[in-house]
């Protein structure tokens, strides 16, 4: 890909952002940011790349630390939005709420 | 040049993994598909971690003499140990981050997310770095000499990243209570701030000329120390701003690596995190009637809240009351609407508020919940408390949508919220805070405030006249233990 392919992608992407973004209810604002931090772990991606190619140490390294942080954001930030989202609860009927 | 392209399979892959992530964000809209949001993003990254161990699997050179001659056949040639330390790499992490997520308490939230921004901030320097100490790798070098196109994406997301990083952890830290919430203010920040700012981008492009190992390193180490600096002088309060932008950074950055990779899935994450971070703090900066600039001049809150405190308002009259008077106050309603602010977190009062809501349900009271949008410490702090005390997320409503309901209301009971309810911000000029949106609270026909005293005040540090007012009854208590007093009289 060239750099004008790749920066297509990026800008449509950035609208693509704006338009979903807006579109999310203010009620969601915090699993919204706790979602946005497991998908930016995506990172992770690079990260493999450098911890598995062979030849120079130090980037094998580097990209082994990156791959335990990015995880920990990876599980963390899904495992805390899913555990955040079952929070959110509809009003029961008043027939199951006699039943508590 | 720019690296073998990637094989069909893999950029198709990538691809798909990021509309996974795009959906994850538009299974938000409401909290009915959040969940199945959620899945779609866990998809995704599934998606672009198998396929970037499969591609990129680590490989022995053929001709390693670690090998014997019996092993050289065609299964071999994987580098199991490297793929060994891999896994372990993700175990450590998932165990970490699952075992975190699972213990955190929901009040901690916005601590939380400053430190996994932190983690997406440094996991991007230390891919740009072994970016930078092995280009060949990543496909980016020719003879040792790296593009210098990748080289400003490389640095740009070193910077970012760097940046993300140390204003996270200072986010952090003041969010956990590690540091005071008060802005602390060096002398010339701004001009101080603006010259390593210049230097980074300085630094930057002179990168592309001349790829030293100091020129990098310098520029990493100059982002470090200016995230630390940006985020110091901020007051606790103006933290939804930060943690929103800091949000947006770890986007951008991630997308600066993407370039440097030629990575859809990392471009799109990047741009999707990016916009998100900034339209939030777009939001919060307007729910604050406040610049993004002067938020992140920083300083507000601090000299403010002197010249609040020397205004001699204190001794004006008011109301108190106790927990039967307010017992009694919302059992007669008809209507009672709850505004809850970051005062709720501290005490950790939101259980019992729903217990006292429910009480007032059973006698037949409507129960409301209204948010101010920059209640708390982060955008939908409140949301979420009020969802992990089992408050139906249909019972709580956002400033807009409530605010005329105050008129036709009998009890607007504010519990930790101060400043969002001022009406000094509709009618006085001088206000430091004036021309903010604020609840109306002062229109129902009574108010119960809630406040540990009457000294102290809000953030803005001025003096709320809704405490003076004719329809206003003070209870001054621990947020907590008045709510959980009045539970007690309505029970």
């Amino acid at each position: 890909m060239d750099f004008i392919t790749i920066l297509s992608i990026f800008v449509l992407a950035c609208f693509v952002g704006y338009y979903v973004v807006w579109s999310v209810t203010p009620a969601l604002h915090t699993p919204l940011m706790a979602v946005t931090n497991a998908i930016s772990s995506v990172i992770i991606v690079g990260a493999l790349i450098a911890a598995a190619a062979a030849g120079v140490p130090g980037a094998k390294w580097l990209g082994l630390t990156g791959v335990v942080l990015a995880s920990i954001n990876i599980f963390g930030g899904f495992a805390v939005t899913a555990r955040m989202l079952a929070m959110y609860k509809k009003k029961p009927s008043s027939a199951q709420r006699e039943h508590r | 040049m720019h690296g073998a392209a990637l094989p069909s399979w893999v950029a198709l892959a990538y691809l798909i993994a990021g509309v996974c992530f795009i959906l994850a964000l538009r299974g938000l809209s409401s909290p009915v598909s959040s969940q199945r949001g959620n899945r779609f993003g866990i998809a995704g990254m599934a998606i672009a971690l198998v396929t970037t161990l499969v591609h990129y699997a680590p490989r022995l050179a053929i001709d390693d003499d670690f090998l014997g001659s019996e092993a050289r056949d065609v299964g071999s040639t994987f580098d199991w140990l490297t793929l060994g330390e891999i896994a372990a790499a993700i175990a450590i992490g998932a165990v970490i981050g699952l075992v975190t997520a699972r213990r955190i308490a929901m009040t901690a939230m916005p601590q939380l997310v400053a430190a996994f921004h932190s983690l997406v901030g440094l996991a991007a320097v230390l891919v740009a770095a072994a970016a930078y100490l092995n280009p060949e790798a990543f496909g980016i070098a020719a003879g040792g000499v790296i593009n210098p196109v990748s080289r400003v994406e490389m640095g740009l997301g070193a910077a970012i990243g760097a940046i993300t990083f140390s204003g996270s952890v200072i986010a952090f830290l003041k969010l956990n209570g590690n540091m005071s919430g008060k802005p602390i203010l060096l002398p010339g920040r701004h001009v101080i701030n603006l010259g390593v700012l210049a230097l980074i981008v300085g630094l930057v492009a002179y990168f592309t000329q001349d790829q030293s190992p100091w020129v990098f390193w310098s520029a990493v180490a100059l982002s470090f120390a200016i995230g630390f600096l940006l985020i110091v002088p901020i007051g606790g309060a103006d933290m939804p701003v930060v943690v929103s932008m800091l949000n947006s950074y770890s986007g951008w950055a991630a997308a600066a690596m993407g370039f440097t990779l030629q990575n859809s899935a990392m471009i799109i994450t990047g741009a999707l995190v990016g916009s998100s971070g900034a339209i939030l703090s777009y939001i919060m900066c307007r729910a604050m009637n406040r610049s993004f600039i002067s938020v992140i001049a920083g300083g507000f809150g601090g000299d403010a809240a002197a010249a609040g405190g020397a205004g001699g308002a204190i001794d004006r009259p008011y109301k108190r009351g106790s927990a039967e008077d307010a017992a009694f106050l919302m059992k007669q309603a008809e209507q009672v609407i709850i505004v809850p602010g970051y005062g709720m977190a501290v005490a950790q009062a939101q259980h019992a508020l729903r217990e006292m809501g429910d009480l007032l349900k059973k006698e037949g009271v409507s129960v409301k919940y209204a948010i101010h949008p920059v209640a708390g410490r982060m955008p939908g702090h409140m949301n979420v408390l009020l969802a992990e005390a089992n408050v139906p997320y249909d019972e709580v409503f956002e400033l807009e949508d409530i605010n005329s309901e105050f008129a036709r209301t009998d009890v607007a009971f504010v519990i930790g919220a101060n400043d969002v309810t001022n009406p000094a911000a509709k009618t006085d000029r001088s206000s430091p805070i004036y021309g903010m949106p604020v609840l109306d609270v002062e229109k129902a026909k009574t108010v119960l405030f809630i406040k540990r005293s009457m000294g102290g005040v809000g953030y803005a540090g001025v003096d709320n006249e809704l405490f003076y007012r004719d329809n206003t009854m003070m209870l001054l208590a621990d947020a907590k233990k008045m709510v959980e007093d009045i539970v007690k009289s309505l029970g």
